[in-house]
Order: structure tokens, then sequence, then C-alpha cells
């Protein structure tokens, strides 16, 4: 790891502050990616700012409109461990429960998944699919304004997201493909219905990061099955393609994982 | 160079460290913690579980500052009195282990895994919770029948408590 300078903000100004100071510097969270990734040299920051002591931004609440309220310090365990989204989003729960191992859960935190983007994340699934809005030290996004791109989020380069929010739904569940090795998604779907209709979101398989399928969602508005969705598949050319499947292979496991999630929906 | 200041298995300690020095690292190197095994350097293996302030973490994959502050036990820390504890004992009776580079995190993994889902655990369930524990032996079938006859004793030992 080349040299780096730590940080340790209590608040989110603080950090903010602490980020304009530095000559290259970047939040650290979690650290589940980041630390890994500077190990290997991949990344190079001049200053680290830890945000994972800034009480303002941890924890769980249930607002007045039903809606969950998760800080983006928040673990993965927690979000997993919680009785109120175990009730009210199940989808979102087991989601967490599934990321990485239970060490890697007891560290990284939401706020760290959504602002990194990685294509092979979970939670950019269930933030498009539950129509999350993201919180910073700025303004809010919708989760469909936030995710531009493999990597890619809206967030300025000084930006703090700082909690994340999800309106009510129902029937949420995320079925999940793990590689065999990494145990990263190679197609992770989301679905949900909410107020706004029936919500599939796919994070692990395109090239730009998660999308949505209007198709399976309109045919889910109509008859919530997974028959519904069973002759339905993104279309290849946007799929991601290496060696652990071809984009052929992922499309076809974009249905399958669909067809799992809603049976699993209740 | 910084001050990282923490509780290592009961004890305040301190140490001048540079920030970019992993909490792993410094736990062997510094403190002199062997038992903390750093067994890949892709964050897989688990061999370099401790419990920081209660909960399994991965030390080659935080910088030590991270930790100041928090409450550190490494695998030196999990035996009481001179005594074994009651997971050691049954890797011990068990038989597992094989070459014995794994262990140290399988146990810390194995005890964090009882503090979160009490001592009523089937093997599948121990297997699916060792996902972030590798045996390049591939000895995991007695480290399941460990597991599993640790939690049996801890179960019992916690009834006769009551």
């Amino acid at each position: 790891m080349y040299e780096t300078k730590y940080h340790r903000a209590s608040t989110v100004s603080d950090a903010a502050a602490m980020l304009k100071n530095a000559d290259d510097g970047k939040l650290l969270s979690g650290g589940q990616t980041l630390i890994p990734t500077m190990k290997q040299r991949l990344a190079a920051p001049s200053d680290l700012i830890d945000l994972r002591h800034i009480g303002e931004i941890s924890g769980i609440v249930k607002q007045a409109d039903g809606s969950i309220r998760i800080g983006a310090a928040t673990c993965h365990a927690d979000v997993a461990g919680n009785e109120d989204i175990k009730a009210v989003l199940p989808g979102l729960a087991d989601l967490a429960g599934t990321i990485g191992d239970p060490h890697v859960r007891h560290m990284g935190t939401i706020g760290g998944s959504v602002a990194n983007n990685d294509p092979a994340a979970d939670y950019p699934a269930a933030l498009l699919a539950l129509g999350a809005t993201i919180e910073t030290n700025k303004r809010e996004f919708s989760a469909q304004d936030f995710f531009t791109g493999m990597f890619e989020t809206a967030l300025d380069e000084d930006e703090i997201v700082t909690a994340v929010v999800f309106p009510v739904a129902s029937n949420t569940a995320y079925a999940k493909f793990p590689n065999p090795a990494s145990r990263y998604a190679m197609a992770g779907v989301f679905v949900a219905k909410t107020g706004a209709g029936a919500r599939v979101a796919v994070t692990g398989a395109g090239q730009d990061g998660v999308f949505r399928m209007p198709d399976m969602e309109k045919a889910l508005d109509g008859n919530w099955s997974a028959d519904a969705v069973a002759g339905m598949a993104p279309s290849a050319d946007n799929m991601l393609s290496d060696l652990h499947g071809t984009a052929a292979y992922r499309a076809n496991l974009v249905t399958v994982m669909a067809k799992r999630a809603v049976a699993a929906s209740s | 160079m910084t001050t990282v200041s923490m509780t290592v298995n009961g004890k305040q300690i301190s140490g001048e460290v540079e920030d970019r020095t992993l909490l792993s690292t410094f736990l062997r190197e510094n403190q002199g913690l062997t038992g903390t095994h750093i067994g890949c350097d892709t964050s897989q293996c688990g061999a370099c579980l401790v419990h920081m302030d209660g909960k399994a973490v991965k030390s080659c994959s935080m910088l030590a500052v991270q930790a100041t502050g928090s409450a550190v036990t490494t695998i030196e820390g999990v035996s009481q009195n001179g005594q074994l504890h009651i997971m050691q004992k049954a890797f011990k009776e068990n038989h597992g282990l094989q070459c014995g580079f794994c262990t140290p995190g399988m146990i810390m993994s194995a005890i964090d895994m009882i503090d979160r889902l009490g001592t009523d655990l089937d093997e599948k369930t121990i297997r699916h919770e060792l996902e972030g524990n590798i045996c390049r032996c591939t000895g995991y079938h007695n480290i399941v029948k460990a597991i599993k006859a640790a939690a049996d004793e801890m179960a019992e030992v916690l009834e006769a408590a009551e």
C-alpha cells in the first residue's frame, strides 16, 4: 500500500472540510472495497477520511410514513438483522445478509456500497427497484438519477452520502446467482410491488451497472407470478461477458433470477 | 507516524505506526501476537480474523488506526486462566485442523457465529456461516464437527447455569 494519511471525522461537516483540505482524498467507510484496492496499489489516495464514527449518519429508523431511513455508515449486518426491515422490506434484509461474508458485513456499509456502485454490488438493485432516495450533505437523488454507469454515480467529487430512504413496498424479494468462486453477483434481481407498480431491477449482469426491466414490470403488474416473466430476458448486447459467463448466459440468468425472486416474494 | 491506542485482549496498549499499517501487521509485528495469520492478500481467507468491539472482522482489511479506541480480541485472548476456550478444546478433540494455518481464523469465526446465532446450529448453517474462512487443506468436515460439538457443549453449560 502506498503512503496515506488517516483522518477520523466526527461530523459530516468535519468530514467535508477534511476532504476539501486533502490533495487527493478519499472517503473511507467500512473500507471492505477501498482497503483491499489500496493493498493492490490500484488506489493511492493521499488522505483517508474515516466516516465510520459519525453518529449522525449511523442507524436505522422507521419513519412516520412507514419508510425506512438507513444512515450511510450503517453496516450490512445491522440491516440484515433489523426487525423493522425484516417486517416491512424482507427482501432488503435478505439482500444485506447475502453481501460478502459475515465478517465483511460487520464492516461494509450501505453508503460505501452505493457510492462505489460496483456493477456486481447488491444494494443498487434494491435502491432502484424500491425507488429509494439517496441523501447527501448537499441534496437528494432518486435512485434512478443516482446510478449513472459502472462505478459511476451522480455524486460530486466532494459529496458525502448521508442516508438512504426506502419507501414502503410489498412482496420484496432478491435472488442472486453468485459467482461460485468470488461470490459476487453474476446476476441479482430485486422485485417489489411499489406504490408506482411492480418493479424489477438487475445488478451484476449489465455493462452499465444496475438497470430496470420494464417489460417484466408491465407483465407483473397484470400477473404477479414467476410464469409472467418466464419468457423475458434483457438483450445480450448490453450484458457483461467474461471468463465467468457469456453475455447470453448472463441474460438467461436474469430471467431465472427474476422468476426465483417473484416466486420467493410474499 | 501516528500513535494508535486500543485494548487488545483486555490490556490497554499503544504503538507507533504508519497510517497505512494494517491492523493484522500491527498485531503481529508491533504487538508480537502472531496467532493472527495472514493467509491471502485479497481479503478472502479469514485467517486474520479478530473480534473488534465484539464482532469478527478481517484485520488485514482495515488499518490499525481505524481500530484506535476499540477493544480487540485475538486468538491469544480467548483462553481464560490457562484453560482453552470450549471452541479451542473442541477443535483439538475433533481434529478440526490439518496444517493449522487457518485455525485461528476458524476459531474466531466460530465463536462469533455462536455469539450471533446462539448454540442451536445445524451443519448447513455452520457451513454457510464459514463462507468467509478458507481451509486450503480442505479439512472442513472436522472443522464443522468441532464447531457443532462446541456449540452443543456451550448449550449444556448455559443450561446448567440456569
